[in-house]
C-alpha cells in the first residue's frame, strides 16, 4: 500500500487513491464486532471486495452470516442504536477514492443518500407512517439539493412514475399503509434513487415479495442500473435471484467470504464446500423432482464461538481431507483459483476438482 | 396417474368450500361488505399422496388450510373427511376428528409456548385427546424426538434453547404425535434458511414414506411445491385455477396465471439469464378479494382476456388427464371459446409484457411435454 493523496478530498470531487485505480467500490479487511455481555459478536471478520461503477455484486449467505452488517457499515449505519454505542469497526472502505471507515460520522452522512443509498428489506418498517410518501420522498431530496419544497415535489412525482406507481400525481399523497407490498417497496426504490446514488445497496429487496412482483421489482432494478449506471450490491439468501441479476457472487459464511467470483464460476465451477451445500440444498423449478435434496448438516455457526480453523469445519464433508488437521486449527486465507475466481479452503485444487465432477455435479 | 384408476376413496373432499369475512361498519355494526377468502373451490386429497397449494399472498391458500382443518368455520360448501361430513360439527363432535387431522404452522417462534417445556409441548396432544400411549408419555414423547432428529436428552429444554430449524421439528413432532392421517402444513419451510429447508424438507419426505402420511403443503415458494408435491393446486383469489399432477403443471401449464407464475420463478442458472425474453410480467397488483373482478377473476391481467372471460367464469374442468384448469382460452391446449376472438382493452396491454413467442394467435394443441 502506498501513501494515499487525501488532501482535499470534498464530497463533490473525489480524489482517486493511487493503489485502487478505476475500482469504484472497495472494502479491505473489513472488521465489525460488536461487544455484548455474552462475548464479542463478530459479525464481519476480516472482508475484502471490490465493485466497479455498472456492475451488480451479489451477496449470498443465511442469517447470520454478517451479509446485513456489512451492507449497514458501508453504509455507515452500523452505528446507530444502543447496540452501536461501542462497536469495534477496522479496516478500509473506498468508496469513489473516499475511505469511509476513517471519516467522521458528518462526513459519511453527507454521502449517505447522495452518493450511496440503500433499499431495505421491509418497506413498511423503513417508512414512516406518519407521513405521506411523497414529503418522505421530498425530504431525502432537499437534505441534499438546495430546492424549494414545490421542485422537490416535482421530482417525487417523477421518480414515482419512473417506478411504475399508478397515478403517481395523486399517489405522492397516499400514506405507506395504502400501497400494497409491491408499491411500497417501488415507493422504497424511488426514494433511494431520489439523489442518483452511484452505489445502491438492496438489503434482501424481495424477500418480503410474491414472486410476481418479484420479478416486477429485479426488472427494475435492472432497468434503473442501465440508465443510471450506478454499482448495485444485492443481499440474499435466494441464489436464483442472484442469478438472475448478478455479475459477481460473494458468498459468506461466519463473518468471512468463503468464495468470491463471476456469476458462472459459482454457479458451474464451485470451489468452496459450503458453496456446494447451498447449492444441493436447493430445490431447482427447472429440473425434474429428484429423489433428495443434499442438505448441509448441522447448524449455522454462533458469531461469538467461529469455529476454529476453517469456521465451516464442523458441518464440511470433507474436512479431514487435508492432512493433520489444518481444517480445525488454521483460519483458510482467500486464494485465487483462476480468473477473478477466490476460494477459502484447505482443499487441494485437485481434491477439489475431483469432487466436485465426481461426487457433487452429477446429484445437481 | 387417471383418477379412475383410483378405487381408493379420497382421505379428504371438498366441494364449493366458501369463507367470506364480514366487513361491519358504524355503530350498529352492519355488514358492509365481505372479503371472499375463498369463494367456491373443490379438490379431493387422495391417501398417501401430497397436494401442494400454490398463489400469491391473498389469494385464500391460508385460510383454505384453516378451513379444512376447521380452525374457521366454513361460509358455505362441504368438507368430508374420510368419509363423514365435517361441515359443522362442533368443537366436542371435532374432537375425534382432531386426532386424525394435524396442522404444521410457518412460524416455529410464534406456534410453541416459550413457558412449556418441549416434553410438554410434544406431549399435549396426548393429555387433550386422554391418550396414554403404550410404555408412557415421556417415552413415548422421546421416541417422537427421535423420529424427527432431536436428541431425546432435550425433553426439559425450552423453545428459546433450540435454533428455528429445530423450532420446526418440534412442530412436525406434535403433529406427528397422534398418529394423523392427514398433515396439513402452512409454509413449514418459509422461515428457515436454505440449508436448514433442505433438512426439514427431507424429513417431512421421510417421515411421509415411513409412516404413510397424507399432505396439504401450503407453500408460496413454487421451487419447494415442485420438489414435494405429487398434485398441485394453483389459486388466485379465492378460487383454484389449476390443478394437476406436478409433472405436468410445471412442463405445460394450462392456465395463463400459472403461466405467468412459473415464469416469474428466478432460476439458479446465469446461463438462462436472458429469460428475460420468456418471462411473462403480470401487471400491477392481485385485486382485492372484496370485490373480485366479474367472470374469470383473472381476466384484468391476462393478455389473452376476451368478453367472455369478464361475463362468464370459467368452471374447473378436466381438460387433460391429471390436469384441471378453469380457463376459456387455455394454454397448450384448444380454446375453449373460440367464437370469442376480440381480446379486451386490458388483455392488449397485459400482451405487451408477454414475450412474442408467448402470444395467442397460435393455435396448437400443445403437448410440449
Amino acid at each position: 500500500m502506498t501513501d494515499l493523496s487525501k488532501t482535499g478530498a470534498a464530497v463533490g470531487e473525489p480524489v482517486r487513491a493511487a493503489e485502487a485505480p478505476e475500482t469504484f467500490l472497495e472494502v479491505r479487511d473489513l472488521k465489525v464486532h460488536f461487544p455484548t455481555d455474552d462475548g464479542l459478536v463478530k459479525s464481519v471478520d476480516g472482508l475484502s471486495f471490490q465493485l466497479e461503477k455498472g456492475q451488480t455484486l451479489g451477496i449470498v449467505g443465511e442469517s447470520g452470516s454478517g451479509k446485513s452488517v456489512t451492507s449497514l457499515a458501508v453504509m455507515g449505519l452500523h452505528r446507530l442504536g444502543n447496540r452501536g454505542k461501542n462497536v469495534q469497526m477496522s479496516g478500509e472502505i473506498w468508496l469513489d477514492g473516499k475511505e469511509l471507515v476513517s471519516a467522521s460520522p458528518d462526513e459519511v452522512r453527507r454521502l449517505r443518500g447522495r452518493q450511496m443509498a440503500m433499499i431495505f428489506q421491509d418497506p413498511l418498517s423503513a417508512m414512516h407512517p406518519y407521513y405521506t410518501v411523497g414529503s418522505q420522498i421530498v425530504e431525502a431530496y432537499r437534505v441534499h439539493h438546495d430546492v424549494d419544497k414545490k421542485t422537490a415535489r416535482k421530482r417525487a412525482v417523477e421518480l414515482l412514475d419512473r417506478v411504475g406507481i399508478p397515478e403517481p400525481n395523486k399517489r405522492v399523497d397516499s400514506y405507506p399503509h395504502e400501497f400494497s407490498g409491491g408499491m411500497r417497496q417501488r415507493a422504497m426504490i424511488a426514494m433511494a434513487l431520489v439523489n442518483n446514488p452511484e452505489l445502491l445497496i438492496a438489503d434482501e429487496p424481495t424477500t418480503a415479495l410474491d414472486v410476481t412482483v418479484q420479478a416486477q421489482i429485479l426488472d427494475l432494478i435492472r432497468d434503473l442500473q442501465k440508465e443510471f449506471g450506478s454499482a448495485v450490491i444485492i443481499i440474499t439468501h435466494d441464489l436464483g435471484v442472484v442469478a438472475e441479476i448478478a455479475d459477481d457472487i460473494l458468498v459468506m459464511y461466519g463473518g468471512r467470504c468463503v468464495e468470491r467470483g463471476p456469476v458462472d464460476k459459482i454457479f458451474y465451477e464451485p470451489q468452496h464446500p459450503y458453496t456446494w451445500g447451498l447449492l444441493g440444498s436447493m430445490p431447482r423449478i427447472d429440473r425434474e423432482q429428484t429423489d433428495r435434496l443434499i442438505p448441509v448438516k448441522g447448524q449455522p455457526p454462533s458469531l461469538i464461538n467461529v469455529p476454529s480453523g476453517c469456521a465451516f469445519n464442523p458441518r464440511c464433508p470433507y474436512a479431514d481431507i487435508p492432512k493433520g488437521g489444518i481444517t480445525r486449527t488454521e483460519r483458510p486465507e482467500l486464494r485465487e483459483v483462476g480468473g477473478r475466481h477466490f476460494t477459502a479452503c484447505h482443499l487441494s485444487q485437485e481434491d477439489r476438482t475431483r469432487i466436485w465432477t465426481e461426487e457433487i455435479a452429477p446429484k445437481l | 396417474m387417471a383418477e379412475t384408476t383410483d378405487d381408493d376413496k379420497p382421505l379428504l373432499k371438498v366441494e364449493g368450500l366458501v369463507k367470506h369475512f364480514p366487513i361491519k361498519k358504524g355503530l350498529l355494526q352492519r355488514q358492509a361488505g365481505a372479503v371472499k377468502a375463498v369463494d367456491g373451490i373443490d379438490f379431493e386429497v387422495r391417501r398417501g399422496e401430497t397436494l401442494g397449494v400454490v398463489g400469491e399472498s391473498g389469494c385464500g391458500k391460508s385460510t383454505m388450510g384453516r378451513l379444512i382443518t376447521r380452525l374457521l368455520e366454513p361460509t358455505g360448501g362441504k368438507i368430508e373427511f374420510d368419509g363423514k361430513d365435517i361441515t359443522h360439527l362442533s368443537t366436542g363432535g371435532m374432537r375425534p376428528f382432531r386426532r386424525d387431522v394435524q396442522m404444521i404452522f410457518q412460524d416455529p417462534y410464534g406456534s410453541l409456548n416459550p413457558r412449556h417445556t418441549i416434553g410438554t409441548i410434544i406431549s399435549a396432544p396426548f393429555r387433550l385427546q386422554g391418550v396414554e400411549p403404550e410404555g408412557g408419555v415421556k417415552k413415548e414423547v422421546q421416541r417422537l424426538m427421535g423420529l424427527v432428529g432431536l436428541s431425546p436428552e432435550h425433553y426439559n429444554r425450552y423453545p428459546h434453547e433450540f435454533s428455528g430449524g429445530q423450532r420446526q421439528r418440534i412442530g412436525i413432532a406434535r403433529a406427528l404425535a397422534l398418529n394423523p392421517k392427514l398433515v396439513v402444513a402452512d409454509e413449514p419451510v418459509s422461515a428457515l434458511d436454505v440449508s436448514i429447508q433442505a433438512q426439514v424438507v427431507n424429513l417431512l419426505d421421510d417421515l411421509q414414506e415411513e409412516l404413510g402420511l397424507t399432505y396439504v403443503i401450503i407453500a408460496h415458494d413454487l421451487s419447494v411445491v415442485r420438489h414435494v408435491s405429487d398434485r398441485i393446486a394453483v389459486m388466485y383469489l379465492g378460487k383454484i385455477v389449476e390443478l394437476a399432477d406436478g409433472g405436468k403443471l410445471y412442463e405445460s401449464p394450462m392456465h395463463p396465471y400459472t403461466k405467468a407464475l412459473l415464469s416469474a420463478v428466478p432460476i439458479p442458472d446465469p446461463r438462462r439469464r436472458s429469460a428475460k425474453s420468456e418471462r411473462i410480467l403480470l401487471k400491477g397488483d392481485v385485486p382485492s378479494p372484496i370485490s373480485p373482478p366479474s367472470g374469470c377473476r383473472f381476466h384484468t391481467r391476462c393478455w389473452k382476456a376476451t368478453e367472455i372471460c369478464k361475463t362468464t367464469e370459467p368452471p374447473l374442468l378436466q381438460l387433460r388427464p391429471g390436469q384441471q384448469v378453469a380457463c376459456h382460452h387455455p394454454e397448450n391446449f384448444e380454446d375453449q371459446a373460440p367464437q370469442d376472438t376480440t381480446l379486451l382493452a386490458a388483455a392488449k396491454e397485459a400482451a405487451e409484457l408477454v414475450p412474442e413467442a408467448e402470444r395467442p394467435a397460435k393455435t396448437d394443441d400443445g403437448d410440449e411435454a
